[in-house]
């Protein structure tokens, strides 16, 4: 006897545990099936584009940690280099050095909170989030150290960064390195085995190759499908081509590929540390430059490899001190609008796991 | 998933956690025990030196939230502004420290205090009097490596588990 269903709506978030912030999932259910789901945002907006035109150029770096607030010093990368692009400012070699350490240790440290997140949705309850954790408290302890805060780091500035690492920086770096390998061996022994990961994440919310592409999604989520693309790679900003590392990429594009690719990004970044460390000149670490930025008329697009993809700063220069216009390429954004290929036809709980996979930052979204 | 393999994974892990049990304990008990911060921690209130300020007002300008109210009068006698009102709304200061890294002339400082919590927002503003370095109101070393070096060193969690394994 066929049950007589209709299908409902749910509505997930915006305040859930499971929705990284403030994001809301309107799904239509059959059942525990999902059908389709159509996500809603803009409860976190609060206008940074706009705010970016009221203050100097100088003044929006503050702002830009607000982004994306798990990886600040990612987004005032971005930034800084767009508006270097913009004035034609050149940077000394120390602060370059520097500038990839701290991108580097924040690519990290943000990894280690997607995939401990990702755990969590899991059903892994906290235990594997507390673990990472531990260690991105040691980043954040080294970023506190040079930036003197700890989320919001405002380092980099247009030129170079605010000030130069303190005696006792390289020394407490080192002592992470060494440390640092066994960790990620540690997670690995927790969960590469776990039935449990392996029942929930693999084969679940497979991303084609094809529709990766189509939906130009960055990052680790487009790497787990099988493309080797990195904007470090791809296209060398800073000084990104002076450094020996590999593209981790999965095979299938599923949730489990995802959650390995983020594993062995961290390695990667490791690698690169390890070899910026070595090389690390001394030197000036701001060149000189006015207090305000006056960039001739133009325009001009940067984008880096953020921890989430591809983050882009679209600057508008009309000759004065503030920009006309300031756009922002957030990988979580455009990341998300895979989320609806990905989801439809698996079961609610799935649903959980594959969003908590693509790894969005909600003040990254709106803005 | 096979059956015979079913658990060894979920063992594996456990031995991890149960290596957990037998490790020190690594947590501080915050109000009694603090760890040290930054030398260079961005605290929640400005310092001010009176006798430095020369009331140019960059701090104000460079401010990005405008939460630095400074008015000045001329003093013909010794030709120089007097600092007539000088005002910082913590509350809506982000702690970037553009303003300590602006000021032409040393004159302005964070503070290495980071428990300025209270009760009514009036309070959270600071006036000249409450802007001044006191015993109770230390400086940051942020931006001045000089005033750094006189603080306590940072207590790193790296080193503390590296001396207690």
């Amino acid at each position: 006897m066929a049950l007589k269903t209709e299908p409902f709506v749910l509505n997930i978030g915006p305040v859930h545990p499971s929705t990284h912030g403030v994001f809301r999932m309107r799904a239509t259910m059959d059942g525990e099936v999902v059908l389709d789901i159509e996500p809603v945002f803009g409860y976190l907006h609060r206008g940074i584009e706009k705010l970016a035109e009221q203050r100097t150029y100088g003044g929006f770096i503050p702002l830009t940690d607000r982004l994306d607030y798990i990886a600040s010093m990612s987004n005032n990368f971005a930034y800084v280099t767009a508006v270097e692009k913009l004035a034609g400012i050149k940077v000394p070699e120390r602060a370059e050095y520097l500038r990839v350490i701290m991108a580097e240790l924040q690519r990290i440290a943000a990894f280690l909170i997607a995939v401990g997140a990702f755990l969590n949705d899991c059903g892994a309850f906290f235990t594997p989030f507390i673990y990472m954790f531990r260690e991105r408290e040691k980043i954040v302890d080294l970023f506190e150290m040079v930036s003197g805060q700890r989320l919001t780091y405002n380092y980099m500035r247009v030129g170079g960064v605010s000030q130069d690492i303190p005696d006792e920086f390289l020394p407490a770096l080192r002592k992470f390195l060494d440390k640092m390998p066994g960790y990620i061996d540690e997670y690995d022994r927790l969960l590469m085995q776990n039935e449990i990961l392996l029942a929930r994440s693999k084969g679940i919310g497979i991303l084609t190759r094809e529709k990766a592409i189509n939906c130009s999604i960055s990052g680790p989520v487009l790497r787990a499908s099988g493309v080797e693309w990195d904007i470090r790679k791809a296209d060398p900003y800073s000084i990104y081509d002076r450094f020996e590392f590999d593209i981790p990429t999965g095979t299938v594009g599923d949730c489990y590929d995802r959650y390995r690719v983020r594993i062995a990004e961290m390695r990667q970044s490791l690698r690169i540390l390890e070899q910026a460390v070595a090389q690390l000149p001394s030197g000036p670490i701001r060149s000189d430059v006015p207090h305000l930025v006056r960039p001739p008329v133009g325009e001009a697009y940067t984008h880096i490899e953020a921890p989430k993809g591809e983050l882009g700063f679209y600057l508008v220069s009309d000759n004065s001190i503030a920009p006309y216009r300031c756009h922002i390429r957030p990988p979580s954004l455009i990341n998300l609008t895979a989320l609806r290929e990905m989801v439809r036809g698996w079961k609610i709980a799935d649903a959980i796991v594959i969003f908590g996979s693509i790894d969005i930052t909600v003040g990254e979204i709106d803005r | 998933m096979k059956f015979e393999r079913y658990g060894i994974g979920i063992a594996k892990g456990m031995t991890v956690t149960i290596k957990h049990l037998f490790r020190p304990s690594t947590v501080s008990q915050y109000p009694e025990q603090r760890l040290n911060t930054s030398r260079r921690i961005r605290g929640n209130e400005l310092i001010w030196s009176e006798e430095k300020c020369t009331g140019c007002g960059t701090c104000a300008k460079t401010c990005p939230q405008g939460a630095i109210e400074i008015v000045t009068s001329t003093n013909l006698v010794e030709n120089k502004y007097r600092v007539e009102k000088y005002e910082v709304d913590t509350g809506y200061c982000i702690q970037c420290a553009l303003c300590v890294e602006a000021c032409p002339f040393q004159a302005l400082f964070l503070s290495y205090q980071y428990e300025c919590a209270t009760y009514r927002r009036d309070e959270l503003i600071q006036g000249k009097e409450a802007m001044l370095e006191t015993p109770e109101r230390p400086v940051s070393g942020y931006f001045y490596p000089e005033r750094a070096a006189k603080l306590p060193k940072q207590t790193l969690l790296i080193e503390k588990v590296v001396e207690k394994r």
